[in-house]
């Protein structure tokens, strides 16, 4: 094993100065969410980040950039995207964003099938660039597996998170609107964002002639501030959707602008960047993770760090990769892994397909400002019965807005009435796109590779996820029906593809480690603890059972918040 | 994740993704030796200055779109892309000496906007019926450039458009009439 040779320079300072009540790895939105609930409740608590540090307002380098201050007009040159084809496919990447994410050579995996794995390895992690969607999950969500047929149940139900939902929701800000539709549940909303006029459109047609619901999704923007945010020394959002740049207001919710420097506030936390976590350490005589070996990436010297407990919040597949490299006489194919599950039953969301329309009229109709939202056609499928070809459920992320103006339908495309009519707003545009549900299939895995490391030594990821029949055909219904929603509302020229981009590019990796009751099946407990070495919990993507349709991000932040809260009643009672 | 952005992004312009969006896919080397120099920006400037001239609002010139050009071309295009863009510079300015015998720098505004209309015409006829296989024609890429270029400007967010770094708020449904500057 490449972390053998490991021992013999180990630097350990000694374990008193290197101990601390928690340890939490990973400081992305999970993690953020484990060091404020920990350093809350009045535990020392260590967070170990991988990357470099990033603190609000100090390591937004573009946040209040103008356009013409991006050399290329915000694109990547054509020798960095030859050098990084991989990340510079993420959503959102930019001159604007690349340094939020990874370069394709510095941290190479090994993917058997096509999978683009994206990362953002900094103090922060990926909650700095993420999507903000934060619908929560319904009761069918949980259920549907089992009762439909395609999968394991989990060990807990709606009613079990609803008010780890809330007392997230509470805290990070969720803007939205109450609907009271049972395939998305409602929550402690602010105020949502408008919908345009044309959005206003699309809601009364698919209302009517499918009896379908398009509603304002539910975003992390703070749209009034609540106490509890100027507290946080965030304000209300400012409509600029710059938001992936870091936002100099907090008006969106990450990590960095809230939940770090409020768990550093107690006096309780320490963060250690450029901290690569090369194992956990569990002792055989107590039975019990101990610590955490780390890398540090500047010196190379590896640290142990020792701990009551430990909180595995690395993002989805690090978490796995960590946990399969965790090796002893006791676990020699990984912590917690007797059921031999670890790394499997990896899923994802399916993003293949999108469809859009020009919408005809509305041309004296305009919007103000920068809408950072988007609206969401609630799942209409497979809720409380299988009633398609295939299973599973999707939400439908839409949105309208006025493109640029078209050239055929200008007499002059050159000249100075050509430029006058560029600089006004064009026909408006609707489009769609899928967030699918996948099933969990053993065959879809990840574990660690037998010769290559990477340049700590540690064994690269071995990815080898993909697609099956169930995701083609949902992809072909929703395009069939969106197409016919279109169509209803009066779209022309609709477009409509299947992109087959392989998975990874939804950023919504899940599994390897998933949550349940019998330990013969699945690896965490009711409480995210491993069933077979409970002072540790896993609470990212890593977790999950089943990926449902929503954007799973506010479903880690609650599970995180409930297992923190349950360990420590548990340190109190002296059971952990 | 919002794909508002990359939606937008692809609208942007001329429709269809931009040249050199996708060059990553066909695999071609970097290369030190630049395609274009920082004394072809006054030319390609005159050419972007006759697409979007000075009006009530600043024109490509001004905007120094013509630099943006050479460095875009560098930078973002491919080897083969550079070439059809290079071999453009000089198509434009043999047919203005072969019209009216003096070159494209040299021949009046009128005289200019009358070619590059025609030559406009051409690119779209050709655009329209080319196979997929085949390059883009090299005033499509001058054109598209010369907008990302001028609406990336800050004369061009700023006069030529309704630049808004910091909205305060968003109001989903306002009036609009024709002729008001799109929000940037």
């Amino acid at each position: 094993m490449p972390g053998d040779s490991l021992k013999a320079n180990l630097n350990t300072k000694g374990v008193q100065q290197n101990s601390f009540d928690a340890i939490v790895i990973g400081s992305g939105i999970s993690g953020g969410w484990a060091a404020k609930e920990l350093c809350e409740a009045g535990l020392k608590t260590l967070v170990l980040e991988r990357g470099r540090n990033v603190v609000h307002n100090k390591d937004y380098p573009t946040a209040n950039k103008a356009p013409w201050e991006f050399p290329h007009a915000n694109r990547m040159t054509k020798e960095f995207i030859d050098a990084n084809p991989l990340i510079t496919r993420a959503a959102g990447f930019g001159e604007d964003t690349a340094h939020f994410f990874i370069k394709d050579n510095d941290h190479p995996y090994v993917q058997e099938k096509p999978f683009n794995w994206v990362r953002g390895y900094q103090v922060g992690g990926k909650s700095l660039t993420w999507g903000r969607a934060c619908q929560r999950w319904s009761p069918f969500e949980f259920t549907a597996p089992e009762r439909l047929g395609y999968g394991m149940n989990w060990p807990i139900g709606y009613d079990d998170i609803a008010p780890w939902y809330s007392h997230v929701e509470k805290f990070i800000g969720v803007c939205g609107n109450k609907d009271g539709l049972e395939s998305m549940p409602d929550g402690e909303f602010l105020p949502p964002f408008d919908l345009n006029c044309v959005e206003q459109h699309m809601q009364k047609t698919i209302k009517e002639h499918f009896g379908r619901y398009l509603v304002q999704g539910r975003w992390a923007h703070v749209t009034e501030a609540k106490e509890i945010h100027t507290q946080q020394g965030r304000t209300r959002c400012q409509s600029r959707n710059l938001c992936m740049r870091g936002c100099p207001f907090g008006g969106y919710f990450s990590s960095v602008s809230s939940t770090l420097p409020w768990a550093e506030r107690t006096g309780n936390l320490t963060i250690r960047p450029f901290s690569v976590v090369h194992s956990i350490i569990y002792d055989e005589k107590q039975g019990k993770a101990i610590g955490v070996r780390v890398i540090d990436t500047n010196t190379k010297q590896a640290i142990e760090y020792f701990t009551r407990i430990i909180f595995v919040n690395a993002s989805a597949l690090n978490s796995n990769l960590i946990l399969l490299h965790s090796t002893s006489s006791r676990f020699p194919d990984g912590l917690g892994n007797d059921s031999g599950l670890l790394g499997k039953y990896v899923m994802f969301h399916n993003y293949r397909a999108f469809a859009s329309a020009d919408i005809e009229g509305f041309e004296d109709k305009y919007f103000w400002g920068k809408n950072p939202t988007e609206t969401i056609i609630a799942n209409y499928r497979n809720l409380h019965k299988q009633d398609t070809d295939y299973v599973g459920g999707f939400t439908t992320f839409s949105g309208a807005y006025r493109s640029t103006p078209k050239e055929e339908d200008m007499e002059e495309t050159i000249g100075g009435s050509y430029k006058d009519e560029m600089g006004e707003p064009g026909p408006w545009g609707v489009y769609m796109y899928l967030q699918g549900e996948t099933i969990a299939k053993e065959s879809n895995h990840v574990r660690l590779s037998k010769d290559k490391t990477d340049q700590w030594g540690i064994p690269q990821l071995v990815t080898s996820v993909g697609y099956d029949d169930n995701d083609d055909k949902m992809v072909k219904d929703f395009l069939e029906q969106s197409v016919a929603m279109l169509e209803k509302a009066g779209g022309k020229n609709i477009f409509h593809n299947d992109s087959k981009q392989p998975p990874g590019l939804d950023i919504h990796e899940m599994g390897g480690c998933r949550m349940g009751k019998d330990p013969k099946t699945s690896l965490l407990n009711e409480w995210n603890q491993l069933h077979h070495c409970k002072n540790v919990f896993v609470t990212d993507g890593a977790c999950m059972t089943s990926t449902g349709n929503q954007s799973p991000s506010i479903l880690y932040m609650a599970l995180t918040a409930r297992a923190v809260n349950h360990a420590v009643d548990e340190m109190k009672k002296k059971n952990l | 994740m919002t794909r508002k952005e990359a939606v937008q992004y692809i609208s942007l312009l001329l429709g269809g993704s931009l040249v050199g969006a996708n060059s990553f896919l066909a695999g071609c080397k970097a290369t030190d030796k630049k395609a274009l120099h920082g004394d072809d920006s006054a030319y390609l400037d005159e050419i972007a200055e006759t697409i979007l001239p000075e009006t009530k609002t600043p024109g490509a010139k001004a905007a120094k779109v013509g630099s943006f050009m050479v460095l875009m071309v560098n930078d973002c295009y491919d080897e083969k892309e550079q070439a059809i863009f290079r071999e453009g510079m000089q198509k434009i300015n043999d047919q203005a000496k072969s019209k009216s015998g003096k070159e494209f720098t040299a021949i009046t505004p009128q005289q200019r906007h009358e070619l590059l209309v025609q030559i406009d015409n051409e690119q779209k006829q050709y655009m329209k019926n080319k196979k997929e296989e085949e390059p883009v024609h090299y005033f499509r890429m001058m054109k598209e450039l010369t907008l990302l270029g001028y609406f990336t400007s800050e004369p061009g967010c700023t006069k030529a458009k309704r630049y808004m770094p910091v909205p305060g708020k968003y109001i989903g449904c306002v009036p609009y009439t024709k002729g008001e500057k799109a929000i940037v």
